[in-house]
């Protein structure tokens, strides 16, 4: 790996670290919830961008991890070290069976069935209401988000922690991406993105690499969305319907696909142009809809996938 | 070398292979030709395990290849390089190797092989590899098959499309894969392509292998070209 690329996302989390002492509480709230859904779009990036699968049910894999960190908590009994660890391994077996069964189909077919399962997941957490509280959401109380790890206490009530845990988990998230997608597994996903069968014939077992990319990435989906209820106190239907499996595909879109800082960039911009538009009109959707156009239209590979084209060739 | 035992092969219902039998000694190079439709493509395909064989063997050294996964069979030291060539476009031409070498975990020495046997690719290693020249993107074809270090390199209409200048390149790097040791079987609809690298001409015809001949008995023998391939050579 070269030093400039790893100069750069270094620089990239040290200034994240660094904004936290100038910025205000709203903005310290703003980045936090962004760096947690980056980790869910960089989850999503490993299978779209690189792995070339298009799903749209990724909100499934979320909204797992939400639902089990936060009825683990409430109901379980489970602390939230405990809660978040099973919501990850839950994470992996449903992601896994999933796996087993959406890959099967390819191109449009994929898409279809996941967003056919992930429908059904929404449609579940809304029957199943005694257990998730349907449309109302289950309420993680601060008294079980304040508790004591390895002999400290953990308060996540506190912004500034949650800001600085959310920052660890993406420093984490991108040094694991950066590995994965430097590595032999990562240039044979994008073998397999831009021709799966000629990778097949040249002795790759693409179906056990499109397994690994769809579980890896469904498990990063679930542990966003466990840090999410975790964090922000709160596990509600919205969060496993459609709009969030819609979510991942526009923020990795807009940042540049297949680039390893152009999904947490892609979350960045569009939720600040939805809070922005939001403050001076009750139809920010359409200027957010128009920028969004626009920037179709002059970075039709994303922000950072066409300044990769244009200027950066080396960027990762 | 490589024996295909009486195979058949289907398309749904319908029958394509149809008790295909060929023998292949190390070193030969072995020219399918036939017309369209004939069989020839499946045939390789079959080799590679890209095409179930409903019944027959495929030995490659004592190995039936008809029982492995397609994707073991390039393992056993098979390189194909499919009709239209089939590149990673958006890769580089580098990038395009890299993932022909690590198949086989094999490392820069085999590079280096591969680049003395297509020099023309080395001023381009970093050019993305779809805006390469149709002769140069065939070359890249053949290298990254070669990067799998194979002993038997399975050719789809390597000249399709492609100007005389470059036709005589590619040939030129066929009797070079020769020169390495390289097995090959080449499938060809131009019979002058064939003709000044092939050691033997089998005919494919509805599926199954009709006649094999020398190149010399072939150069004998010019109506057989008529016969089964429809046009003068």
């Amino acid at each position: 790996m070269t030093a400039r690329i790893v100069l750069l996302h270094l620089a990239v989390l040290l200034l994240l670290f660094a904004l936290q002492f100038i910025a205000s509480d709203y903005v310290i709230l703003t980045l936090t919830r962004i760096m947690v859904l980056a980790v869910y779009a960089s989850g999503y990036n490993l299978l779209f961008g690189y792995s070339g699968l298009l799903s749209l049910g990724h909100a499934m894999f979320f909204a797992t991890g939400l639902y089990a960190a936060a009825i683990g908590t409430t109901r379980a009994g489970l602390s939230v070290p405990e809660a978040f660890l099973a919501a990850t391994l839950i994470g992996v077996v449903v992601s896994s069976i999933m796996g087993v069964i959406v890959l099967r189909a390819r191109g449009v077919g994929f898409m279809i069935v996941t967003l056919m399962f992930s429908q059904a997941a929404f449609l579940t957490v809304l029957y199943f209401g005694d257990y998730t509280r349907g449309d109302e959401g289950i309420v993680i109380l601060d008294t079980i988000r304040i508790f004591s790890f390895l002999g400290r206490t953990i308060d996540l009530t506190d912004p500034l922690l949650r800001y600085n845990l959310a920052l660890a988990l993406l420093a984490i998230l991108v040094a694991l991406i950066l590995v994965l997608v430097r590595s032999r597994f990562g240039h044979v996903l994008v073998a397999i993105r831009e021709n799966e069968d000629r990778t097949a014939m040249l002795g790759y077992d693409v179906a056990r690499y499109k397994f690994i990319a769809f579980v890896i990435s469904g498990t990063l989906s679930a542990v966003s969305g466990a840090t999410y209820a975790l964090m922000f106190a709160y596990a509600g239907s919205t969060l496993a319907s459609i709009q969030y499996s819609i979510h991942p595909l526009l923020w990795t879109l807009l940042g540049g696909a297949s680039t390893t800082l152009g999904p947490m960039l892609g979350t960045g911009v569009m939720f600040l142009l939805v809070d922005f538009a939001s403050g001076f009109t009750n139809v920010s959707l359409l200027i957010t809809g128009a920028v969004l156009i626009a920037l179709v239209l002059f970075f039709p590979k994303g922000i950072l996938g066409s300044i990769r084209q244009r200027y950066l060739k080396w960027l990762p | 070398m490589l024996d295909v035992q009486s195979i058949d092969c289907f398309y749904g219902a319908a029958q394509v292979l149809r008790s295909l039998s060929l023998r292949l000694e190390a070193g030969e190079i072995l020219c399918l030709l036939g017309r369209n439709g004939a069989g020839k493509t499946t045939a390789l395909k079959a080799i590679m395990g890209l095409v179930r064989v409903r019944s027959g063997h495929i030995v490659l050294d004592g190995v039936d290849l008809t029982k492995l996964a397609a994707h073991d069979v390039p393992r056993h030291g098979i390189g194909y390089v499919p009709q239209g060539r089939r590149l990673f476009s958006e890769l580089t031409v580098l990038e395009n190797l890299k993932i022909g070498l690590m198949t086989r975990n094999a490392g820069p020495e085999v590079l280096d092989h591969v680049l003395t046997v297509f020099p023309i690719l080395k001023d381009r290693l970093k050019q993305q590899s779809g805006t390469l020249s149709g002769g140069e993107q065939q070359m890249l074809a053949m290298a990254r098959a070669l990067c799998v270090n194979p002993k038997l390199l399975l050719l789809d209409e390597p000249t399709e499309g492609l100007s005389p200048a470059m036709i005589a390149r590619i040939r030129q790097s066929v009797l070079d894969l020769k020169d390495h040791g390289v097995t090959v079987i080449l499938v060809e609809q131009r019979v002058d392509a064939v003709l000044p690298v092939a050691t033997r001409v089998a005919f494919v015809e509805n599926g199954r292998v009709t006649a094999t001949m020398s190149v010399e008995e072939l150069g004998r023998n010019r109506h057989a070209i008529d016969k089964y391939v429809g046009i003068g050579g």
